[in-house]
């Protein structure tokens, strides 16, 4: 039983970082219909270059992590006014390929830079801290992925819910039309998109580095976190973190009882599942147009 | 009166169709101008061309508004500059609520007070949508989405109101509601260019009116007289004045204008 609840919570654990790259990227796929398969590489590269600062430039924690935060914004603008924008006669299928492109000239990038051994960024949480609850064991960098995230979650929750920006971005994805036509300059509510989830997927990349770093880090988290966005329906971001927090429960419960080998595939063998049983996702409640 | 807006031989083309044949037009301030026409005649397309929703259009001509060039702007700056469209279809914001939507409406203003007080004229004009205020905008009928579009156009203070069909699809008794309110809008000071198919109600509560074919303008003058002519009652209010069936010769009126 025990051991049960530990999986259970450490399930959890690891869901925490699926469900921000999932949110990071259901923002994108909810304002331009685009999956943004280059958001793990855009983690990547802020958790490098933060790597970078504190581990060769000396820059002190409580700098570093604020300016890797505004790094992502900016390079979520700059990917989105310099690359995606440029897109000619742009397509959703053609704006997907444009984003696995670029998720390989980053990860290009950073092993070209860093190479490709491991490194553990230094942090000011050991991985190897833990906290007891009760009798189940916890280490303190889960317990704060998982604050971090239930943050995040509550702080987007308000911003979409109650501001204006927020509903603007809501609108512009809704009827782009109807948005300029209100005045919404709807590229800027794009790129401010782009920044917005890049920072969210950094937070993923930051609270994941001190395990391990190397380039290939990200992709399987955003996988799954793309699994779980699927899940949830793909346009509801409580949605998308239910199914990240179910996808990573799951595949460890399937590691303790059935296989090791086989868990990472778990989770897909469930998201086909459920997608059979509601095509739609679990949480779609998209208004559905009368004609 | 001073003019509002002045359109100048425009030329529109929709990729190879040559949708606007050269068409000018002004509108003055304080009144409602109505262009009617037949479908596809290119009513919706002039409209459109001025608001800049069509790509690199107009091809040829000029539009000012209140002495400003606007033609070849981005919709986002001509809406700035006191012009608001209500589109053809509604095109509300489905999945947000309809105070969201008029919250939308107001988007370019700051003044919350200003913003606030708009927002209960709306109300004032359809009461149903107060009632409506935390309901998504695509569960509405299509009255109310009707209602809910003149609404959020008018949350940005515009100087002139371009309608779209505001008709389409609605029952009799819900039309002559919505065309006695805007009648109201445009005595509250808003210039109104309508466009519309249903001519009668049209020229019912404008000042002046114009009518288009094939991408160019057939008629002109004020809507009293057009209500008078005996082409416009014929082809586009549905009165008859062909010769009963027992006379020995029947002449087709000549429809087109060239």
């Amino acid at each position: 039983m025990l051991e049960f609840i530990q999986t259970l919570v450490s399930g959890i654990a690891v869901g925490s970082s699926y469900a921000l790259m999932g949110l990071a990227m259901v923002l994108i796929y909810k304002t331009s219909e685009v999956v943004n398969f280059a958001q793990g590489e855009m983690a990547l590269l802020t958790s490098f270059l933060t790597y970078m600062v504190l581990e060769y430039h000396g820059f002190p924690f409580y700098a570093a992590f604020p300016l890797a935060l505004v790094f992502a914004a900016f390079l979520g603008f700059f990917l989105e006014f310099a690359v995606l924008r440029r897109a000619k006669e742009p397509n959703i299928l053609g704006m997907i390929i444009i984003t696995i492109g670029l998720e390989m000239i980053l990860m290009g990038l950073v092993s070209w830079k860093f190479g490709a051994d491991p490194k553990t960024m230094p942090f000011p949480l050991s991985p190897y801290d833990s906290v007891q609850l009760g009798s189940v064991f916890v280490s303190a960098l889960e317990v704060l992925n998982f604050g971090v995230a239930l943050a995040v979650m509550l702080i987007l929750f308000v911003f979409l819910r109650y501001s204006k920006l927020g509903v603007a971005m809501k609108a512009t994805q809704q009827n782009n039309m109807a948005a300029r036509l209100m005045g919404i300059r709807t590229n800027r509510i794009l790129m401010i998109t782009w920044g917005i989830s890049s920072v969210v997927g950094c937070l993923a990349g930051l609270l994941l580095s001190p395990m391990t770093m190397q380039p290939y880090m990200m992709w399987d988290p955003m996988l799954k976190g793309f699994a779980g966005a699927v899940m949830g329906g793909m346009t509801s971001l409580p949605g998308s973190v239910f199914g990240a927090y179910l996808i990573g429960i799951i595949e460890n419960l399937f590691g303790l009882y059935v296989s090791i080998e086989f868990k990472s595939v778990v989770a897909f063998a469930v998201i086909v599942l459920v997608l059979c049983i509601r095509p739609s996702g679990l949480f779609a409640r998209h208004y559905v147009k009368k004609v | 009166m001073a003019t509002l807006l002045e359109i100048k031989n425009i030329e529109t083309f929709y990729g190879l169709i040559y949708a606007l044949r050269g068409v000018s037009l002004t509108v003055e301030e304080g009144t409602i101008t109505a262009i009617m026409g037949n479908n596809g005649a290119g009513k919706s397309t002039i409209l459109k061309t001025v608001m800049g929703l069509l790509e690199d259009q107009p091809d040829k001509g000029t539009i000012e508004f209140m002495g400003k060039r606007i033609d070849g702007k981005d919709t986002e700056v001509i809406v700035r500059l006191g012009i608001s469209y209500v589109p053809e279809g509604r095109e509300v914001f489905e999945e947000l609520s309809v105070r969201e939507n008029l919250m939308m409406g107001a988007y370019i203003r700051r003044d919350r007070s200003g913003i606030k007080e708009d927002r209960e004229r709306v109300y004032a004009y359809f009461p149903i949508l107060k009632d409506r205020e935390a309901q998504w905008a695509g569960t509405l009928s299509g009255g109310e989405q009707q209602m809910l579009a003149i609404g959020r156009a008018l949350m940005n203070r515009p100087e002139l109101l371009f309608l779209d069909e505001p008709s389409l699809g609605l029952s009799p008794i819900l039309v002559k509601e919505i065309f006695s309110i805007i009648r109201t809008i445009n005595r509250e000071g808003v210039s109104i260019l309508l466009v519309e198919q249903n001519a009668r109600m049209a020229l019912a509560i404008s000042d002046m009116g114009l009518i288009l074919e094939n991408g160019r303008f057939v008629m002109k003058g004020k809507s009293r007289e057009l209500m008078e002519d005996r082409d416009v009652k014929e082809f586009y209010m549905g009165i008859r004045s062909e010769e009963s069936a027992k006379g020995f010769q029947r002449w087709k009126r000549k429809k087109r204008w060239r």
